[in-house]
This record gives C-alpha cells, sequence and structure tokens, in this order.
C-alpha cells in the first residue's frame, strides 16, 4: 500500500550523511538509486517548517559534473538547450539535456564558478546518463570543430550537498559564515553562488532550491559533509529548523509548480510541452545544438501552444486528490492525465500538474478526474499553486 | 516494530475489528502499521450512516500526503457511526489508530460474523 522502504537493497547507495539520517530516526526511501529519508517524523511538520521557518535537507544524491576550459560554454551549448555561455561569473541558470527527438533527458541547473569552471547539476538518477551523454557530445563537438580545450570530470561521487530552506535560511546560513563573507550572502541573488567557508568548511553556496521559499544549497565535499551538516543544524536552533526528507520537499515542489524528472519530464515530452519553451535558446545560439532540428519543428508546430498537450495545475474543487497516471476527462473523454498531485498541505485542497490536451488546457477550464474510477472536478489554474510573499 | 494489540481482529488489507461495542456491532479502524506506512493522513472518506456495506468490498478511503489507500469493510452489514471527528482532524488516523482514530462502526448482517479474520499474532506474522 506504499512505496516506503525500510529495509535497503543491494543497489541502494547511501550518501555521506546517512548515519545522520539513521540517528536523526528517518525512515528511508529509494530515489534514483539511492537510499534517502522520507522524512524523519510527520512529513506535514516538515512541510511547515519549510514554509514558516527553515528545513535542512540532504540531497547528496543529486549529480555533480564540472566541464572545464577555454571552450567549456560552447561545449554546454552545445550539449545543452541553453545558452550558457552567456551566463555571467557567479551566476546560476535552469536547463535541460534532450534527445535529438526533442525529448527530455533530464532538467538540470548550470552554475558558473569562474571563466572556465562550469558545474553541471543533474538528478540522481540521470547523473551517469547526464555524465556519458556530455561525454559523448563532446566527442561528436571535436569532431564537427576539431579539438575542444575543455574537460569533463564527473564529481558526484565525491561531493555531498546540502540546502537550508525557507524564510529563516538566510539567518541560519549568516550564523555559520565567517562576518566578513556576511554581506556575500544577504547580497546573494536568486540563482547565484558563491565560493566561502560555512562552519569553516569550504562550500560552494547557491541561492538555489525546489521549495517556492528563499534558500540555499551548499556543494561540500563528502568527507566534511557530516561536519556541516551538524553545524547547520545546531545554527538552526532557535531559527524552528528541522531536517526534511523527500516526502516533504515533494509536496513543497508540486505546490512551487516545478517538474519533477520521471512526472512531469521524460523522454516522450518536449521542453514546449512542459510549459519550459523559454529554456531553448533557438533564437540566441546561432551554432547547432543537440535537438535543435526537432524543437523548432516542435515550436514550429506550435506544441503545448496550438498543438498536442500542455503541462498545466489543477485544483481540486472536492477533498480527494488526483495522483499519478491518473485519466483527465472533459465530459467523460480522456483529454490528459495526472503527472503529480496531492492534497496540498499549505492550501488545504487538492493540487496537481497534468498534461492536457490544449484545447482544455485554459485556466478556469472545468475538468474531471478519473479517482479510481470515480469523477472528481478539477479546474485547470495558473501556476504556481503557491508563491511565497516577498 | 508496530502495535498490534491481542484482543483485536485483522484484516490483510490492515485493518482493524473490535467487537467491543456488543450487540452484534463491530468497530473498524486503520492498524498502527497501515497509519505509519501512509503518513500524515489528511483526508479520511468513510460512508455514511445507514449503508450497506459487504465485506472486502470498498467502502471509503484513507488519504495522505504522499499515497491514499482503500479502507475494505472487513464484514458485511449497516454502518450505524461514522467517526465525525476525523473531519475536522483527520491526523488521530495517526496519533491513535486503535482509539480515536477509528472509523466506523457496522451493525452485521444476518449470519455475518468476525470468526474469518486474521488474530493478532497472524496479522503480526504478516507485518513482522
Amino acid at each position: 500500500m506504499t512505496e516506503t522502504t525500510t529495509a535497503p537493497t543491494a543497489a541502494e547507495k547511501h550518501t555521506a550523511l546517512h548515519e545522520e539520517h539513521a540517528a536523526l530516526g528517518a525512515s528511508f526511501t529509494d530515489f534514483g538509486g539511492w537510499q534517502m529519508p522520507l522524512k524523519y517524523g510527520s512529513e506535514l511538520a516538515e512541510h511547515r517548517a519549510v514554509r514558516e521557518a527553515a528545513g535542512l535537507f540532504d540531497l547528496s544524491h543529486m549529480g555533480e559534473i564540472w566541464a572545464t576550459g577555454p571552450d567549456a560554454g560552447a561545449l554546454l551549448d552545445y550539449a545543452l538547450v541553453g545558452k550558457l555561455s552567456a551566463i555571467p561569473v557567479g551566476k546560476a541558470k535552469y536547463s535541460l539535456i534532450c534527445a535529438t527527438d526533442g525529448g527530455i533527458i533530464d532538467d538540470l541547473i548550470v552554475y558558473r564558478v569562474s571563466e572556465d569552471d562550469f558545474l553541471v547539476v543533474p538528478n540522481a538518477g540521470n547523473a551517469p546518463t547526464v555524465a556519458a551523454e556530455l561525454e559523448a557530445r563532446l566527442a561528436a563537438f571535436e569532431a564537427a570543430r576539431g579539438a575542444a580545450a575543455v574537460t569533463l570530470r564527473d564529481a558526484s561521487a565525491e561531493t555531498s550537498l546540502v540546502a537550508v530552506q525557507g524564510p529563516n535560511a538566510e539567518a541560519i546560513v549568516l550564523a555559520v559564515v565567517h562576518p566578513d563573507d556576511a554581506a556575500a550572502v544577504v547580497g546573494l541573488k536568486y540563482y547565484a553562488a558563491v565560493e566561502l567557508e560555512a562552519a569553516g568548511i569550504p562550500v560552494l553556496l547557491a541561492r538555489t532550491g525546489y521549495t517556492g521559499e528563499d534558500g540555499f544549497e551548499l556543494f561540500v565535499p563528502n568527507g566534511r559533509a557530516a561536519e556541516l551538516w551538524k553545524a547547520l543544524a545546531a545554527a538552526g536552533e532557535g531559527h524552528g529548523l528541522i531536517p526534511c526528507g523527500l516526502a516533504s520537499r515533494d509536496s513543497l515542489r508540486l505546490e512551487a509548480g516545478m517538474p519533477l524528472y520521471g512526472n512531469e519530464l521524460s523522454r516522450e515530452r518536449t521542453p514546449f510541452a512542459a510549459g519550459l519553451g523559454g529554456v531553448v535558446a533557438l533564437k540566441s545560439k546561432e551554432g547547432d545544438f543537440v535537438g535543435r532540428a526537432a524543437l523548432q519543428a516542435a515550436k514550429d508546430d506550435g506544441e503545448g501552444a496550438t498543438s498536442g498537450q500542455r503541462l498545466v495545475g489543477l485544483r481540486g474543487l472536492g477533498r480527494r486528490a488526483a495522483r499519478s497516471h491518473y485519466p483527465v476527462l472533459k465530459d467523460g473523454v480522456k483529454v490528459g492525465e495526472v503527472t503529480s498531485g496531492q492534497p496540498s498541505p499549505t492550501l488545504g485542497y487538492p493540487v496537481a500538474l497534468a498534461y492536457i490536451d490544449v484545447e482544455h488546457s485554459a485556466p478556469g477550464t472545468r475538468l474531471d478526474a478519473d479517482l479510481r474510477g470515480k469523477a472528481e472536478p478539477f479546474e485547470v489554474v495558473a501556476l504556481p499553486f503557491y508563491q511565497r510573499q516577498k | 516494530m508496530s502495535n498490534v494489540p491481542a484482543d483485536l481482529s485483522y484484516t490483510a488489507e490492515h485493518e482493524w475489528v473490535s467487537t467491543e461495542p456488543g450487540d452484534g456491532i463491530v468497530r473498524i479502524g486503520i492498524t498502527d502499521f497501515a497509519q505509519d506506512a501512509l503518513g500524515d493522513v489528511v483526508y479520511v472518506q468513510m460512508p455514511e450512516v445507514g449503508t450497506e456495506v459487504t465485506a472486502d468490498a470498498v467502502v471509503g478511503e484513507v488519504e495522505s500526503t504522499k499515497s491514499v489507500s482503500d479502507i475494505y469493510a472487513p464484514v458485511s452489514g449497516k454502518v450505524v457511526a461514522r467517526n465525525e471527528a476525523l473531519d475536522s482532524d483527520p491526523a488521530l488516523v495517526n496519533s491513535d489508530p486503535y482509539g480515536e482514530g477509528w472509523l466506523i462502526e457496522v451493525q452485521l448482517a444476518e449470519g455475518a460474523d468476525t470468526d474469518g479474520l486474521l488474530s493478532a499474532a497472524q496479522y503480526e506474522q504478516q507485518v513482522g
């Protein structure tokens, strides 16, 4: 009746923080081949802590792939759909890696840490695929243009990632950095990153997240991850910080209308259907990139706008929640399918993301979700479901 | 290790049944194992009083943020009470699954009994 597991299978990897989670009484779940904390106590309490105070997450299952060298930006422009060479040093960009047919292989964040150093962060389960794709694309890039001054290094196995998310995140991070770095933390913009010391540990501190709240993500070598985790937990005492698992991470990102690879994003969907057409740099990139022809064709077809399906938000008008893979109906006829859905802890009504035939995708459209044989009313609404007060 | 009170009967679908109310009425809820596996319960859908239920048929559902689980009638009969407190405080299912978090009471149909249900020992073996 549940996906929860307590016994690890041989295939599941542990993060460097596994002992910390076990000591905190976490229940674990398999995610992307990793045994990750699902929750430590109540997932609703963890969700609320992030909305109202702060939460501490282990995201060490995420991948970290470095592209380094004078041609790193040009390689990423070829390998990904965005114009990554245009990222200023110290900033980050959300992007996608697509197949030649335009299908989404993964969504990822790319940080430009220095002029010639880019950090690519793919999802856990996709990290090996993305690393292999980047290598293959480097080979194709060099075959087309000659030797490139760029090296790729997959640092996923030695890098941990810890996130502090919530309205009190900044105060907590300020408590662990040197006073001289306080201005850099306060001044750090959303989707920007800076190298500094937190609790005396060298980290890459990014103002990013997946919760719809203000927050930070800290990249740290495995060997010092536990030390950083404990320092942040201690600094969070008095700020309402509690450790949070993947259950709350999922409900938080859904309320914020953020897609999850494997649910909303897949090889079967293009960025245009997913509402991520703005991420595809068809105009600003002059050169070829993997998937360009197919993505241009999808755009010309009006995919996600005038043809095919598009990803929309659904608000439940009753109390029962639609879940992943439930059919969505218009007058009894299937017009789409739910990709993620839950009762929203913050809003108090069911929310869902779903791919819907474009002609029924306008906000305000009344649809039904087939909840195990019984139609329940839903309405198309604009995303996100939840937006923090700034 | 989840709590399995010895004086209750159980189903393979993680419901418990108590004959405590007496007079052919049984009280039904979900087990500690079930509430723990579901996570924080946010909504419980139960049949109205007066509804006829058939053993092994779906009569409602328990929703948490991350999943949903059907409630099966462990016995045949008529619903004579539903736990109204769950409408405003569904988390009672988590905090007190065998007490304040009960779901419904059913008047056993003629000829219906609880003999086919699992004993605490049998249920414990299943979830152990």
